[in-house]
């Protein structure tokens, strides 16, 4: 067992997501940032949906109770195995009553801690993410042990893996979303020349950008939205749909980002600045 | 046969847009197209019907938007086998008891009508479920009768019950689960909108029938236990299209 001694800001487990009941309007949730997620489980020779845990800008702190090999990913958060500082995408054994523990956040938003063979965790509709109320809980709180397998020996064919700075990356690839057309001139052109700043509100449902692009009247019937969705608000503002995003929506669908852009917005947080790139 | 047209929706989607109407000749026509689609599909695309839109969701690959835009316009016009399109009507139990209708008087009052002839207009309606999303097993309701048509509560409520029927606007609905929420809620339904429990959680589909049929409080508190142990039935009559 992995036994939680403190639940850092937001901890959730995560696989790949839900995908075959967006039609009853389960949202697809799953790691916000799935590029850390495939290299963290890549470096650990998991199969790339293996669970893993997502770790929000201030870290657990975790109890080992069994030998394994972890991997950490995505935002850097100063992390410490019994004191011994950490780097991200390096595999590391553990042995049992070690403890993995979080300082400060230095880049980026969410980090990820992956484990050989992945944490066991109920499957509900296919995917072991936490989201409520399909799960009983929306976190992992102090308290919680989230088991896994014991792993005496493991020799991994890559001990290490260079990341590219992506956590610093402003840069978000889009395509045009479904209602792109419907934007004047004056809105797509500022669409690509704006810097947009990330607002207090996002989280794993949506991110909301601050900047607004001009107010609209366009009414248009509920239909499909997707993680990476970029919906225009009547009063102008952009919001950005992520992993716990809703499942169908009626505001015009503006942008479409890529899924490498979506792992790229999830290392955001309020304050930092975007801008969209076509194509 | 409608106009339709496909658009890419991303690089993991593609859009389908029927003309942009709220009728049911448009909603049969993309649940039936829908039935077609998933005897011809691979198991990796997901399918979300929505009033005049079918979204096609490629799950874990890329695929070749135009050559698939080609592929599937084809199919939409190619003569196709008529498909018996057993579409279902529900018979949902809602109890319109002032304990659960918390806004059931003032609702009322607003329409300068009775409480009982809010609920006759309420339950002598079938409504069609155009779209299912915003939260597991919300239903979007069409058919709403005008004089039912009510602005929406001037402040939202933080926490709505799990069942409550609510009004808005053009539209009513049930909350599936515990949730914020603005609606005028007139009642409860003790039926679970999605239940993990079951082995097809969300017993409603796009194109579905509802009609509210009321209870009474003792009914309601019997349907409540049905649907804790799980054996609760909901009445349906399957329909043809």
């Amino acid at each position: 067992m992995l036994k939680v001694l403190k639940s850092g800001f937001y901890t959730t487990v995560q696989d790949k997501g839900r995908f075959a009941w967006k039609h009853k309007g389960v949202p697809v949730s799953g790691t916000m940032d799935d590029m850390a997620r495939h290299r963290v489980n890549t470096l650990l020779e998991n199969p790339s949906d293996a669970t893993v845990l997502e770790i929000t800008m201030t870290g657990p702190t975790l109890l080992f109770e069994q030998q394994t090999y972890i991997c950490l990913g995505g935002a850097e958060l100063s992390a410490t195995l019994n004191n011994e500082p950490i780097e991200n995408y390096r595999v590391y054994p553990v042995a049992q009553g070690d403890i993995l523990s979080y300082g400060r956040l230095e880049k980026g938003f969410r980090g990820y801690l992956g484990i050989k063979e992945g944490f066991v965790f109920a499957n509900v509709l296919g995917s072991t993410s936490q989201y409520i109320p399909l799960t009983n809980k929306q976190c992992i709180k102090e308290g919680d042990e989230i088991e896994y397998y014991p792993i005496r020996s493991f020799d991994p064919k890559l001990t290490n893996l260079k990341v590219g700075d992506y956590l610093e990356n402003q840069e978000l690839r889009v395509n045009p979303g479904p209602e792109f057309g419907i934007l004047t001139q004056k809105q797509q052109e500022q669409l690509f020349d704006l810097r947009f700043s990330v607002s207090k509100e996002n989280n794993r449902m949506a991110y909301q950008l601050e900047e607004k692009i001009g107010e609209h009247s366009i009414t248009m019937l509920t239909s499909a939205t997707l993680p990476g969705t970029v919906q225009l608000t009547p009063a102008g503002k952009l919001i950005v749909l992520m992993k716990d995003g809703q499942t169908t929506g009626g505001y015009p669908r503006i942008l479409q980002l890529t899924k490498e852009s979506i792992s790229i917005l999830a290392q955001k947080k309020a304050g930092d600045t975007i801008r969209f790139i076509y194509g | 046969m409608f106009p339709i047209t496909v658009k890419p929706f991303g690089d993991t989607a593609i859009l389908m847009e029927w003309p942009q109407k709220v009728d049911e000749a448009i909603l049969n026509d993309i649940i039936g197209f829908q039935e077609f689609l998933k005897t011809v599909l691979e198991a990796k695309w997901v399918m979300v019907p929505s009033y005049n839109s079918l979204t096609l969701i490629c799950q874990n690959s890329d695929f070749e938007f135009t050559g698939f835009k080609d592929k599937l316009l084809e199919w939409y016009a190619a003569p196709r086998a008529e498909f018996s399109l057993k579409r279902n009507l529900w018979k949902l139990p809602v109890c319109y008891d002032l304990d659960f209708g918390l806004d059931l008087e003032t609702t009322a009052q607003k329409l300068v009508i009775s409480v009982e002839e809010l609920v006759q207009r309420h339950t002598s309606h079938r409504y069609t479920v155009y779209s299912i999303g915003f939260l597991p097993g919300f239903m979007y309701l069409g058919g709403l009768p005008k004089n039912l048509e009510t602005k929406r509560r001037a402040s939202p409520r933080l926490h709505v019950a799990k069942g409550s029927v609510g009004l808005a606007g053009k539209q009513t609905g049930i909350y599936p689960q515990d949730s914020p929420g603005g609606w005028n809620i007139i009642g409860r339904c003790p039926v679970p909108m999605f239940n993990l429990n079951r082995k097809e959680p969300c017993f409603i589909n796009v194109g579905d029938q509802i009609q509210f049929v009321p209870i009474e409080r003792a009914t309601f508190d019997l349907k409540i236990i049905e649907a804790e142990v799980g054996i609760y039935q909901p009445e349906k009559i399957v329909l043809d299209a």
